[in-house]
């Protein structure tokens, strides 16, 4: 573990991709618990849409509520909304692709045209369609975006396994009468464990962005919990008289993509056996 | 007479600093017109980056020439030193001059165009033919290295020709050019033996043909005491020694010569078989196997009708306790099938494999051919071992830690391993440790798939004897798959004979091999090279393996016997 870390550290765009994520996190962290410079939904209505300035950091908004306290709760939402749903979308698509592969024939037709047609509609589409069925709030955004994530895994998860399925050591645990669930985790899934790493990292980042896009339509989050997606939509009447308002969420939401994206990266540099060879 | 190529000190170094990364470390041969250097090695000696020094292909693969020089006479009589040529002056050398040919038949051929195409381009390029002139000349040099029916095969492409004929048309590309120097690299190692005799055979007529000079690089050096008239033998980048034929083979000079001819597996038709292992007839076989049929469908499209390939078609054999049953044949003749087949890894067609019941749940156990892929990457030796005991309800407790070392220990593994992954061992080491896992279910009958092939002569040997140790120690039955008569015979108490996914010759191994009765088995024996077999000159044979694609329905023949001999069966052959 330790060995990842520092190669992470060796690794320019990882050292960078960790800084951002590990940013975020404390952020996440102090909004949970509250620590946020100032309460984040009272209003102090003689500040309204103040610039930045050493009181309000970031500025306030048109009720004149704290922009840096919003946005640390706000990333406190979009972190948990995109780790749930991630993780939601990992297990499913793992299952499935690793079944689709396993049984193979018929049961892989059917499973992976099911995952074709969830992949052919627009993520955002896709979510849209599902909350209209279910009716917004956080758990739906999680649902959804996990829905639209799922077949992402399960490819990644698929061809790999297919290869694997194929290995003298499958047909070794085989003859030893090793059971399918053994075989599944110990020979397939463990072998899965860096193509999936690196797909995690990248899906966050995604996860993160449709997460800002539900809550721009009002379909996320609900006010009045902040969020970065929401707080966008907020400010797009004001752009002229409060940019503030507009560019630190979307800066927000810009810089945390990166850092998942750079992390993913350096995962997929760090953990390609060819380019450790080529250190070597 | 002036030599055609003469290697002086020549150094080649990798990667950024070559000096420091020396694979090839000042070696030095002369090589006149028409003879045929043999340069030997294990894998990492250096004798394949010396030999692509000499038309500087190694410039492609990262290597650098630190030092010496290569001087080559060229057609036009004059001297070129190839250590110092620049690119342009060396793509006029490649082809024309110094003609090559790779131990890849499969990857060497671009799958997309006819070889026919290919072949011209060869010609197209080095001898400015076009249209009509080129494709003349493609059939030519196709009829050279005897492609039966040479007109038709022009419009293949590479996947519908078999191993050896791609190796064929490999060669046919090689000889467009009328290359005063051939260099082949490990050219026959992808092949079957059968196939191996045919374009060692080959090679020997187009060198007698043409004049050219070979160098031809190897690993075996049984393989080079019929084509070689001067032998180098290379070890850790140097040339330890290098003579002619006769001497190094009848007197060699340097311990790794000695080590390399011991090692090698000597042939003896049949002297050298085990002699304990007698045959009881009273005893039960452990494994019957009566008529075993597989198929695969092919499917050729929606509406043609499907036929099958007839993998195995109606094998039958038994193996009895604590013996050792060969079985050989060429890739396609359905033996590792049979092994499958045997141990439920695919499903057979037709017949029955009754199994007495043994020592454990699971009496057959399998040792496969390639020690780098029969064992996860990302589990440690503990939990290798641990998963055929886990399998049949056994706990990873210190009584299973304690067997798991003392069979270690008996593999000649150190006990110590338990906390190693399978990337810090040896292909040697792995197999062993391949053994040793299958040993821990206590099992009958151990089915070892080409358990041997994939290793190093002398390493091979080794495994070898401890297999041996091991069927007395712990009474086990093999059914011992590979393609080796001269493995074969040091380890098999009786052999069988596969061919086209039939057994054609059964029996006690001494006989079969003393005594081979079917055609394919007098073919299969004569192919083994051997180092006691120099100048012995094979005729070029084209025979082909039929097709095993058989419409539906079909059905071969019913099989006639007869007896050769005590335990010693042979299939009756048609008479055409």
């Amino acid at each position: 573990m330790s060995k990842l870390f520092r190669a992470f550290l060796r690794h320019p765009s990882g050292r960078i991709g960790l800084a951002i994520i590990s940013l975020y996190l404390i952020a996440a962290l102090l909004g949970t618990l509250g620590l946020t410079p100032r309460d984040p939904l009272k209003l102090f209505a003689i500040d309204r849409l103040k610039p930045p300035s050493a009181n309000y950091w970031f500025g306030t908004d048109l009720l004149g509520r704290d922009t840096f306290s919003r946005l640390m709760v706000g990333i406190k939402q979009s972190m948990i909304i995109a780790f749930s749903s991630v993780a939601l979308a990992t297990l499913f698509g793992t299952i499935i692709g690793l079944l689709a592969a396993w049984w193979g024939t018929l049961w892989d037709g059917i499973l992976m045209r099911i995952m074709d047609v969830l992949l052919a509609f627009p993520a955002i589409l896709l979510a849209l369609l599902i909350i209209a069925i279910v009716g917004p709030g956080t758990a739906t955004s999680v649902v959804a975006i996990a829905i639209v994530y799922t077949p992402i895994f399960a490819r990644v998860v698929r061809g790999p396994a297919l290869s694997l399925k194929q290995r003298d050591f499958v047909d070794a645990a085989r003859t030893f009468g090793s059971s399918q669930p053994y075989i599944l985790s110990r020979h397939l899934l463990l072998n899965l464990v860096a193509p999936l790493a690196v797909q995690v990292t990248l899906a966050l980042a995604w996860a993160l962005l449709t997460e800002a896009g539900l809550s721009f339509l009002g379909l996320g989050t609900q006010p009045p919990t902040p969020s970065l997606g929401l707080m966008l939509a907020e400010s797009k009447n004001l752009m002229t008289q409060a940019p503030w308002l507009m560019i630190f969420p979307a800066l927000t939401i810009m810089l945390g993509i990166l850092g998942f994206n750079l992390t993913g990266d350096a995962l997929r540099d760090i953990l390609d056996p060819r380019t450790q060879r080529r250190e070597a | 007479m002036t030599p055609l190529l003469s290697v002086r000190d020549l150094r080649v170094g990798f990667g950024r600093n070559p000096a420091a990364n020396e694979v090839v470390k000042g070696v030095s041969f002369d090589l006149a017109p028409g003879e045929t250097l043999a340069i030997v090695g294990e894998s990492g000696s250096g004798k394949s980056v010396t030999a692509l020094s000499v038309n500087r292909l190694v410039d492609f693969g990262g290597g650098r020439i630190t030092n010496g020089s290569i001087l080559l006479q060229r057609s036009d009589g004059s001297t070129l030193d190839v250590a110092k040529a620049d690119e342009k002056v060396l793509r006029t050398i490649r082809g024309r001059d110094v003609g090559m040919i790779f131990q890849e038949p499969m990857t060497s051929l671009n799958p997309v165009h006819t070889v026919g195409a290919q072949i011209e381009e060869a010609f197209r390029l080095n001898r400015g033919l076009h249209g009509a002139d080129a494709e003349r000349a493609a059939l030519e040099v196709l009829e050279r290295v005897r492609i039966p029916d040479a007109k038709s095969r022009l419009a293949y492409y590479p996947h519908q020709l078999s191993g050896g004929m791609r190796q064929r048309v490999m060669i046919a590309m090689a000889l467009a050019s009328s290359p005063r120097l051939l260099i082949a690299d490990e050219p026959t190692t992808a092949l079957d033996v059968t196939v191996q005799a045919q374009i060692m055979a080959l090679l020997a007529e187009l060198r007698a043909e043409t004049g050219m000079s070979m160098i031809f690089i190897t690993h075996d050096i049984g393989l080079v005491a019929g084509i070689a008239d001067r032998i180098m033998v290379m070890q850790h980048g140097l040339a330890v020694e290098q003579n002619t034929t006769d001497a190094v083979l009848d007197n060699p000079q340097h311990d790794y010569t000695k080590h390399l001819l011991n090692a090698v597996p000597h042939f003896t038709s049949g002297k050298a078989v085990r002699a304990d292992g007698e045959r009881a007839a009273t005893s039960e076989p452990i494994i019957k196997v009566d008529d075993l049929v597989v198929r695969f469908p092919v499917k050729k499209g929606l509406f043609k009708p499907k036929g099958a390939i007839h993998a195995v078609d109606g094998v039958s054999f038994d193996l009895m306790p604590g013996e050792t049953l060969a079985i050989v044949g060429e890739s396609g003749s359905g033996k590792s099938t049979t092994a499958r087949a045997i141990l439920g890894l695919v499903e057979k067609h037709r017949g029955a494999i009754a199994a007495k019941a043994g020592r454990s749940r699971r009496p057959i156990q399998m040792v496969f051919q390639d020690p780098f892929a029969s064992l996860n990457p990302r589990l440690n030796v503990e939990a290798l071992m641990a998963e055929p005991a886990i399998a049949n309800g056994q706990k990873l407790d210190d009584a299973l830690r304690d067997r798991m070392r003392f069979l270690l220990d008996r593999v000649g593994l150190p006990a110590d391993v338990l906390n190693r992954y399978p990337h810090q061992f040896s292909g040697g080491q792995r197999q062993r440790l391949c053994i040793a896992r299958v040993l821990m279910l206590n099992p009958d009958v151990v089915v070892l798939d080409e358990a041997v092939s994939a290793l190093d002569v002398s390493v091979q040997a080794r495994v070898l004897d401890l297999l041996v140790d091991l069927q007395r120690e712990f009474s086990l039955a093999y059914l011992f798959i590979s393609h080796d008569m001269a493995v074969v015979e040091r380890i098999a108490h009786r052999i069988a004979v596969m061919y086209a996914g039939q057994i054609v010759e059964i029996g006690e191994a001494r006989s079969v091999l003393a005594d081979p009765q079917h055609s394919y088995t007098r073919r299969l024996i004569s192919a083994v090279p051997a180092v006691e077999r120099r100048r012995q000159h094979f005729a070029v044979d084209a025979t082909q393996v039929p097709s095993l694609v058989r419409p539906a329905g079909y059905e071969p023949p019913p099989a006639n016997w007869r007896e050769a001999g005590r335990d010693h069966r042979v299939r009756i052959e048609e008479t055409k």
